[in-house]
């Protein structure tokens, strides 16, 4: 297709626009522009009548094509009056407007200013987390005067939509984990004739370890991620704002509930999680090992010890301070788009269960020095 | 060329129970200002969904330049959606783009073009309707809300549309933005030889840009020019132009010609 017909007539260059100057075709006119004669020195004449449509991005193209050297050093004459398209981008962009855009540049990369800048923003984020648990702490110690500061309906709902909703996944993580540890033990005990240390191995791995750390995982995938989500969405909303103008505190209403609410759920499905590990493993050993179930609760008990279960418990509850306050703080972060919103529930989702990780290994060597 | 860009004939769009629309029609020819008008509930947006094919009606045709859209297919549909520009009502700029990436959406999905056309035309458009050259790397959300109205209406603008549809383009703003809005619209619609579709609650805005106006009274449309409609016998309408918002706009005559408020 034919753009511009361009013809030399006394010395000056002629331009016949054809076709249709339009946005579809942009990348086609720039071309025709760009493979045009050099023009000579006596100036150009553009006649853009010929064309069957101009529309703005036509219009720009040409203007484009005219700020550029040597064009830019000649007269253009146009065919009667400017045309419209023409006039109207030279009014918009106006003399001297193209180089402001060169403002708001980037800085070039300099490895001393990002780690700079990084070392301060992870130290900005560190105190504004302290904060935030501080915050925390002092607004559940006001709270815990009266209980309908507590909001106990509130409250329930979170147990429930955290708790009670999650333990059929939870049951099935138990049993699956169950079947793993005691399938791998059976395997590289056997060889040993030491069949029976299997159930020292579920028992003692499920109560102590691993019944409450899944189902911490479990629960900051499922109900972190849910906090970061909703507290995120209601920020990005202004309900948050609304809130506080209101004088209701948002701490208050929206965190507090949250927090107290996995606290008590996360324990009641930790003894699930527990029950059904058990149940997971004595299966296996009578399935596999011909361990009948007598024998394995008989072995079980001289196996665990009377702290073994509460050791197991009593993370719980931390583990749960841990997921809420991620979800918690990150969704509170959340700040003017979708991505930001994205971002931070991932965010809150890695790092409760990395400070879930940390702490159980801290638990770890706790326990291990004061010998329980 | 057909001068009729959108037809809707005898359209019907039913909720359940509920019937939004009965038999609704609508014309706007070429290089009309016009404005849609009724109350809350009426079924404003759900005949400007239609129109744009985001809704198919339960009965009627669309047309939009003489093409039916309602019988389209989706690969058709999307050619379709390019010939029209639309701004929503809060905007719905997409948060996670800055406006230059905005604006470039439309160019990018359609078209390809080299990258310093797209910055080039994104620039174009930023400053064609008034907006700073370095709001181009802002995102959304440090915008005010004149100045998203204005960078949604510059996306609306990407693809050199003859047709714009415009959801509510003054709501949330002070008078001062809102006439100005106002003033930018009818520049445009001069300019670029638009025809405009809008969605409107402003008397204001209706009087400063708007030459035809349909009112959506009992599930139908009334059309007719601004300075005819004003004086259409139906409550509904003459409270709307002669109620307590709108009295100071009662022309003195019924028979002059177009009331200008202002």
């Amino acid at each position: 297709m034919t753009w511009i017909v361009a013809t030399t007539r006394a010395e000056r260059l002629h331009l016949h626009l054809q076709g249709q100057w339009i946005v579809a075709h942009a990348r086609d006119i720039r071309a025709a522009l760009a493979a045009l004669p050099e023009p000579g020195t006596a100036g150009l004449h553009i006649e853009v009548s010929g064309a069957a449509a101009f529309d703005l991005a036509g219009a720009w193209l040409l203007d484009d094509w005219l700020r550029l050297p040597p064009q830019a050093a000649l007269s253009v004459s146009f065919e009667g009056e400017l045309p419209d398209g023409l006039r109207l981008v030279r009014d918009t962009l106006g003399a001297g407007n193209r180089a402001d855009q060169e403002q708001d540049k980037e800085y070039p990369f300099n490895p001393v200013r990002l780690l700079g800048e990084t070392t301060i923003e992870r130290v900005d984020d560190l105190r504004a987390g302290v904060r935030f648990v501080g915050r925390v702490a002092v607004t559940f110690a006001r709270a815990c005067v009266s209980l309908r500061r507590l909001r106990p309906i509130s409250i329930v709902r979170h147990v429930w939509d955290t708790g009670f909703t999650a333990v059929p996944i939870v049951a099935l993580v138990a049993f699956l984990i169950s079947i793993i540890i005691a399938y791998l033990s059976a395997t590289q005990l056997r060889a040993f004739g030491a069949d029976i240390f299997v159930v020292d191995l579920v028992t003692v791995g499920v109560l102590r370890e691993l019944g409450v750390l899944l189902t911490a995982i479990m629960i900051a995938g499922r109900s972190g991620s849910a906090f970061a989500a909703e507290i995120g969405s209601m920020k990005l909303n202004e309900e948050i704002d609304a809130l506080d103008a209101a004088g209701v505190d948002s701490t208050e209403v929206l965190i507090l509930p949250r927090l107290i609410g996995l606290i008590i759920a996360l324990p009641l499905l930790t003894f699930i999680a527990d029950i059904v590990g058990l149940a997971g493993g004595a299966l296996l050993c009578q399935q596999l090992l011909d361990i009948p179930l007598q024998q394995f609760i008989n072995r079980a008990s001289s196996a665990i010890a009377p702290t073994t279960f509460w050791v197991g418990i009593w993370k719980a509850p931390v583990f749960a301070v841990l997921i809420a306050l991620s979800g918690c703080y990150r969704g509170l972060q959340v700040r003017g788009s979708s991505r930001e919103l994205g971002r931070l529930t991932t965010m809150a989702v890695v790092q409760s269960i990395f400070l879930v990780l940390l702490a159980d290994a801290l638990f770890a060597v706790l326990f291990m020095e004061i010998d329980v | 060329m057909d001068s009729v860009m959108v037809n809707v004939q005898g359209i019907v769009n039913r909720f359940g129970s509920q019937l939004v629309h009965d038999g609704l029609d609508m014309q706007v020819q070429r290089g009309d200002v016009f404005g849609i008008v009724g109350g809350s509930g009426s079924g404003k947006s759900v005949l400007l969904r239609t129109i744009l094919g985001l809704r198919r009606p339960q009965a009627g045709t669309v047309q939009l330049s003489g093409q039916d859209i309602t019988t389209l297919n989706p690969v058709e549909l999307r050619t379709a959606k390019a010939s029209y520009g639309v701004t929503f009502q809060h905007g719905a700029l997409f948060s996670a783009l800055t406006v230059r990436e905005n604006i470039q959406l439309p160019m990018l999905e359609h078209l390809r073009l080299p990258l310093d056309v797209l910055d080039g035309l994104a620039m174009l458009k930023l400053r064609l309707v008034g907006l700073p050259a370095n709001a181009a790397d802002k995102y959304p959300s440090q915008l005010s809300g004149g100045m998203i109205k204005r960078a949604a209406l510059a996306r609306a603008l990407a693809l050199d549309p003859p047709l714009l549809f415009l959801d509510e383009p003054t709501s949330g703003l002070d008078p001062i933005s809102a006439a100005a809005f106002d003033d930018l619209i009818a520049y445009l619609q001069h300019e670029l030889a638009l025809t405009v579709v809008m969605i409107t609650h402003d008397l204001d805005s209706i009087f400063r840009t708007c030459n035809r106006v349909g009112v959506i009274v009992d599930r139908h449309m009334v059309v007719d020019d601004l300075a005819r409609i004003v004086d259409h016998p139906h409550p509904w309408i003459q409270s709307y132009f002669h109620g307590v918002r709108g009295r100071r706009y009662a022309p003195p005559t019924p028979s002059t010609g177009v009331p200008h408020g202002t």
